[in-house]
């Protein structure tokens, strides 16, 4: 017997539970502040996601899914984004828009039931919000081959929870990406949990990272609550991936700090000391330690943070709630590039205009 | 004019396209090398390269999903799925996504995509080779389902899909692959995506059908003219949108109608034509419209088929109760 193949899954995290380095920072990092744009965007996405909740709980807001915890993977990934790369979110990456341009009111917009939430004329190549688990990534597949075959010099970054990762979807999307060598970067935002499936009740696999070893493609472990370390193996995936050197797997290790959505009730499935345990390692407080330490970040500074940041999530929710609704020809407008005659009585139907006799 | 078999213009209508259009791309399972395994791709590699003819890992859902990808990056995939039979695992793609994509974006993503694939029986075929899906595709909001039933006409009519700027399921009936030849002007240009097409004109009949079952429905209709009945024969073509007004006129004609499919009877494409001319036709109707179906059964292996598939002497005998109702 001989051994024919050996595999390796590595780790990275730059900053320990506390904002200390643990030992040399990459390049981007030795000037502290050019970490406080993604410092303030950790911050502003909790504010706007503390906002949507409220609206929700005041019912003026539908079925909401939290972004609490992940705001160090939404930063990192925001920060190494080039404006041609094509993002394709889940649910719950609204902090990697924000950071894409998209306007904060539009994710309010499509959470409180608006279509139109899911244009983002500020980011106009990347996908929509996807529900359905894992589907995104094989869009991503072909995103990134329609990249290659044009031989542009862009990337798709798709992301998917840890549940993604037990779908064929997920696995099917890593085969393809290492058949073609695609320029593409799947992030597992691995948030421990899949509403109240925990992890080690997802997978027998050490890793999700490694479920890449499989299908041949690249992958590696980060600390998601380190913006540092996410910006840093993101950042170095997406080089590669736009050079024409492969995809790449990263699974970054967070926990999801808020219930699945708010129509769930996390206490049902996990415990208080559990959450209180996750919370030590929460991501906005660690790099805010890290710039405070480092002389890049002060108590004033934070003040005017919050202050500005309150003051952009309310205005988020007031150009949302503002918004009129839809006009019902709404559900028609986009439906095909031109709606065919053999449904315009539909619309006409639906918009009042006419009787639902009108087909006869 | 070349005379060309139904698999050989579907090969005409991608080559031109892929030819006239740098955006279209070619891919499935066994597309590329082995040209399809009815050869329907067949020489496209040679022409148009593996970038454009894409060899897929052996994944319909990914299949499906990285064509909407495709489609919104600016190209226009034409997918290959190997039987319909496994067309299913594309339907949370298609459902979920492709028809929905250009909404949900209003407008700011689209997805013109097509997903051709080979439908139905009588091919001595094994388990899951056999199967009429497109009551279950005509179903879906926002995307065309597509049936052609001759060379020409899935020539023209696989041109005008890869040419909507729309998702478009297109069924071809595989028994009719290769079942004979016409002249096909190899000319590029497209049919009507909207419009069923009036094969046969009579006025004591309406017989309805799409995809393979056309074939039957005309020979039944040959049947039926050698006793002196004029049966106006009906090629629906695109199942979604549905030209209802083109069967509606036909039988305000003949005030009797007979719809033609092979799929299971409940909530098959039949009904759905059933239901319109219950709706919109009722006063024209001067007898029951009759539905001349498959069993609402798995499709059977290859010994039982047979007694499965509408024929010609149940489509006569159909059409006799449509005519002797009084």
């Amino acid at each position: 017997m001989s051994v024919v193949a050996r595999f390796e899954v590595r780790y990275t995290q730059y900053l320990d539970e506390r904002g200390r380095a643990l030992g040399p920072l990459p390049e981007f990092a030795r000037d502290p502040r050019a970490l406080v744009p993604a410092y303030r965007a950790m911050v502003l996405m909790r504010a706007l996601d503390a906002k949507a909740i409220a609206l929700q709980r005041t019912g003026r807001m539908g079925t909401y899914a939290s972004t609490l915890g992940k705001e160090a993977i939404d930063a990192g990934c925001g920060a190494v984004l080039e404006k041609d790369d094509v993002v394709l979110p889940s649910y719950r990456e609204s902090g990697v828009l924000f950071l894409r341009g998209v306007a904060p009111h539009r994710v309010f917009l499509y959470w409180g039931g608006d279509e139109r939430g899911n244009v983002f004329p500020e980011s106009p190549r990347d996908f929509p919000f996807c529900v359905p688990i894992a589907t995104q990534l094989a869009h991503a597949v072909g995103v990134a081959y329609a990249i290659r075959l044009r031989g542009e010099r862009r990337a798709a970054l798709a992301f998917a929870g840890d549940g993604a990762t037990s779908k064929g979807d997920f696995h099917e999307a890593l085969n393809a990406a290492g058949v073609w060598c695609l320029p593409l970067v799947v992030l597992v935002v691995n948030n421990q949990y899949a509403i109240s499936m925990p992890r080690r009740r997802q997978t027998a696999a050490e890793t999700l990272a490694q479920k890449a070893i499989a299908a041949g493609i690249a992958c590696e472990q980060v600390d998601g609550n380190d913006a540092i370390a996410v910006r840093d193996v993101v950042g170095r995936a997406l080089a590669r991936a736009r050079a024409g050197d492969g995809p790449t797997l990263v699974e970054a290790l967070t926990y999801r700090l808020s219930d699945h959505t708010t129509a769930d009730d996390a206490s049902r499935y996990r415990s208080a000391e559990e959450l209180a345990e996750a919370w030590k390692r929460e991501p906005v407080a660690r790099l805010r330690a890290w710039l405070a330490a480092n002389g890049a970040w002060t108590k004033e500074d934070e003040v005017a943070l919050e202050r500005e940041c309150a003051a952009r999530a309310e205005a988020a929710a007031k150009a949302y709630l503002e918004t009129p609704p839809p006009d019902p020809e709404q559900m028609f407008r986009h439906l095909y590039a031109q709606l065919p005659a053999a449904y315009r009585w539909q619309r006409a139907a639906a918009c009042g205009e006419a009787t639902e006799d009108a087909c006869a | 004019m070349p005379a060309l078999n139904l698999v050989e213009a579907v090969n005409r209508a991608l080559a031109r396209a892929m030819e006239d259009d740098p955006r279209v791309v070619v891919l499935g399972e066994d597309v590329g090398v082995n040209g399809g395994v009815f050869r329907a791709t067949v020489g496209l590699l040679e022409r148009f390269g593996p970038e454009r003819v894409v060899d897929t890992p052996l994944s319909e859902a990914l299949i499906a999903g990285m064509a909407i990808g495709m489609a919104a990056e600016g190209l226009r995939p034409v997918v290959e799925i190997q039987f319909a039979g496994f067309a299913y695992a594309t339907l949370d793609q298609i459902l979920n996504h492709a028809g929905r994509l250009r909404h949900r974006t209003q407008g700011r993503l689209s997805c013109p995509m097509v997903m051709r694939m080979p439908c139905g029986a009588c091919i001595r075929a094994p388990e899951h080779h056999s199967e009429s899906p497109e009551a279950i595709f005509a179903h879906v909001p926002g995307i065309r389902v597509v049936a052609p039933s001759s060379p020409a006409r899935a020539y023209g009519l696989l041109l005008a899909a890869i040419a909507d700027p729309d998702p478009v399921v297109f069924l071809e009936p595989a028994r009719l692959y290769r079942l004979w030849r016409e002249e096909v002007a190899d000319d590029g240009a497209p049919l009507a995506l909207d419009r069923a097409f009036v094969l046969r004109e009579g006025s004591d009949l309406t017989l309805v059908s799409w995809g393979a079952m056309v074939y039957e429905t005309l020979s039944a209709a040959d049947a039926l003219a050698r006793e002196g009945v004029r049966a106006e024969v009906i090629d629906v073509a695109t199942l979604k949108p549905l030209d209802e007004e083109t069967i509606l006129a036909s039988v305000a004609k003949t005030g009797r109608c007979v719809v033609v499919t092979e799929a299971p009877r409940t909530c098959s494409f039949a009904s759905e034509v059933a239901a319109v001319l219950a709706g919109r036709g009722l006063t024209s109707l001067l007898a029951p419209v009759e539905r001349v179906t498959g069993w609402d059964t798995v499709t059977p292996l290859a010994r039982l088929e047979a007694r499965y598939m509408p024929d010609v002497p149940r489509i006569l005998a159909a059409a006799r109760r449509a005519l002797a109702y009084r």
